[in-house]
């Protein structure tokens, strides 16, 4: 027996493996067993009501795809009546995400939705900051770490912060929200794209830019957790192209504890099954007992040097 | 057989099959009819009800996501579902590919299904090109149940027009207009509907596939008090209402404009409700 269990900072998830915010919904539990999964994380929720982004909201690629669809949300109450019910029949832990266009409204929504059912509260930073002419929160280290402490201060729940990979130092980042009191990090969102629907001349999607996702980011997002890893001390989740049982063990073995696997839930509806058992897999066939034994697992090779990886 | 829903009491009724192909054959130049050998589970599935397909990766043809199939037929008795699919893209053209005897790897049954039973005694239906693989599964429950079925086919030409036989052996009545021959017209569609529900007693009107005829049949649905479904398209992400990037608009009950999922609160939808594209 391969003990799964993983610690993430206070809290203890029966396995890594969890979906990304946005990529699962009430309707995976007509598909598979939610109570299999180490956490629920929830569509990210705004102070606000929004239909989200004008149609067309997606481009297809051979490994992945670009999504524009905006958080559509019917705001904390709806979430609260509506949302969060369907997942009381499980014993699985809820990770609700949260967004505000202010460091203020964060911690205010952050605070209502700390309801019984809500474990774990996850801040989406990569949301326009509208004190900053909409640049994303995530994109500066101290607008993050404002948007952490601010949270930290409204909720006792864990809070977990998610970063964007739309920076250069991504490393600086993690270390800002770690001072800030953040108790994990989620390593990445989406990469910011665009397409051109060049027979009509016009961009492909609705809102024009759009978020890249799927296994075509794998290498760069994985590449992201490792420099975070190696920046700070608190859990990381891993959250990036993951496809598979393998995809899942790169992330854990450059030093994260956890993994969210998003788009592949929209292809094979029951990814996330078969990363848990392939990941159980890998430690019998590794003598491992324990999956957390593979958090940072990765050992160097004897000639590396710091210089190569400019 | 045959009678109302047919209830999936499975805690997980949706799953992933993977079904061999019976048959994959041309109906025309463009349209292919597919047959798969549908094991127990994705035989619960109800008209207007769709199938995620795992449309296969052939050279440059990439599909990433799952191609979205409404159901054209539910043969319960012989365990299979039939698609009748037009080649348009990436994933329909892979699709074609398959040769009988390969297996097709499906997700299902998705999506809200026509609520016409308790609803009408007479429906009357405007498809128009693939619209009607759609609508054809409603004439075969309706004729079960004692439903009448007229059945309005519009098409290209002659040739383009499908399962006309199909229709009549489930004791739907049939029409068939035509661009070729000058009968497809809203003004001659519109004509032959108010004829439907002025003399034949029409109650229940549904369409797929055709921007005017949606306009037409909500302004005589209006006009006469009737009501009806549309079943709409749209490109999916997961088809199970988590990823949101199949949104279209339409008239929120208080008023204004509302995006609602395709795949999840439709993809039938009440025909006023729709907004026309
Ligand atoms: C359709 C879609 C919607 C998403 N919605 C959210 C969201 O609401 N909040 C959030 O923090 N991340 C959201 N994400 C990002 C995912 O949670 C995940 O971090 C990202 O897709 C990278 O993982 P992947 O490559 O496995 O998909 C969304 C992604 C997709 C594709």
């Amino acid at each position: 027996m391969v003990d799964m269990r993983v610690r993430i900072g206070e809290i203890e998830l029966k396995n890594p493996v969890m979906p990304g915010s946005g990529t699962m919904g009430e309707g995976l539990a007509r598909v598979m067993d939610l109570n299999r999964i180490g956490a629920i994380v929830t569509k990210t929720i705004t102070p606000d009501k929004r239909e989200g982004c004008v149609p067309p909201r997606m481009v297809e690629y051979k490994d992945g795809s670009l999504m524009a669809i905006g958080i559509p949300c019917k705001g904390p109450d709806h979430y609260i009546e509506e949302i969060l019910p369907h997942y009381r029949a499980y014993a699985t832990p809820v990770v609700c995400s949260v967004s505000a266009p202010t460091v203020e409204a964060f911690g205010q929504l952050a605070a209502k939705l700390s309801v019984p059912g809500v474990s774990v509260i996850e801040a989406n930073i990569s949301c326009p900051n509208l004190e900053q002419d909409g640049k994303a929160f995530g994109m500066d280290a101290e607008a993050s770490a404002r948007v952490v402490r601010r949270i930290k201060e409204s909720t006792d729940r864990p809070v977990w912060a998610k970063l964007t990979p739309n920076v250069t130092d991504i490393a600086a980042i993690a270390q800002a929200v770690e001072a800030a009191g953040a108790d994990a990090i989620t390593c990445a969102n989406g990469m910011l794209g665009m397409a051109v629907d060049v027979e009509n001349f016009q961009p492909a999607l609705g809102n024009i830019t759009g978020g890249m996702t799927g296994p075509c980011m794998r290498p760069i997002i994985l590449r992201m957790a490792w420099q975070v890893a190696r920046a700070v001390k608190i859990p990381i989740i891993g959250s990036g192209g993951m496809a598979t049982a393998r995809d899942a063990l790169e992330y854990l073995m450059v030093g994260c504890s956890a993994v969210q696997i998003g788009t592949i839930n929209f292809v094979r509806p029951t990814a996330m099954l078969e990363v848990i058992d392939g990941v159980e897999a890998f430690c019998r066939r590794k003598g491992l007992r324990a999956a957390r034994e593979l958090t940072g697992a990765m050992v160097p090779r004897r000639e590396f040097k710091e210089q190569q990886v400019a | 057989m045959g009678s109302g829903a047919h209830v999936n009491d499975s805690p997980f009724p949706v799953a992933e099959t993977l079904c061999p192909v019976v048959a994959n054959d041309w109906v025309n130049d463009s349209y292919k009819h597919l047959i798969l050998d549908a094991a127990h589970g994705a035989i619960h599935a109800e008209p207007g009800q769709f199938f995620h397909l795992l449309c296969p990766s052939i050279g440059e043809n990439v599909p990433f996501y799952r191609r979205p199939m409404s159901i054209y037929r539910i043969d319960r008795a012989q365990g299979r579902l039939e698609f009748l699919y037009k080649i348009v893209g990436r994933g329909t053209t892979t699709l074609a590919a398959l040769a009988p005897g390969e297996k097709l790897n499906i997700f299902g049954p998705l999506g809200r299904r026509f609520d016409f039973e308790t609803r009408c005694r007479h429906i009357v239906q405007v498809a128009r090109g693939v619209g009607l693989a759609t609508l054809a599964p409603v004439a075969e429950a309706a004729g079960q149940l004692g439903i009448r079925t007229t059945a309005i086919l519009s098409a290209r030409s002659p040739k383009h027009l499908m399962s006309i036989e199909y229709l009549r052996s489930t004791g739907a009545g049939v029409i068939s207009v035509t661009d070729s021959e000058g009968t497809s017209g809203v003004e001659a569609v519109e004509d032959i509907v108010r004829g439907l529900i002025e003399k034949e007693g029409g109650d229940f009107l549904l369409t797929c596939g055709s921007n005017r005829l949606l306009q037409l049949l909500q302004r005589l649905g209006r006009e006469y008090g009737i009501a009806g479904e549309v079943a709409l398209e749209q490109h999916m992400g997961c088809g199970i209402g988590m990823c949101f990037a199949c949104v279209r608009e339409f008239r929120a009950p208080g008023g204004g404009i509302t995006y609602r999922r395709v795949c999840w609160e439709g993809p039938v939808f009440d025909i006023q409700e729709a907004v026309s594209w």
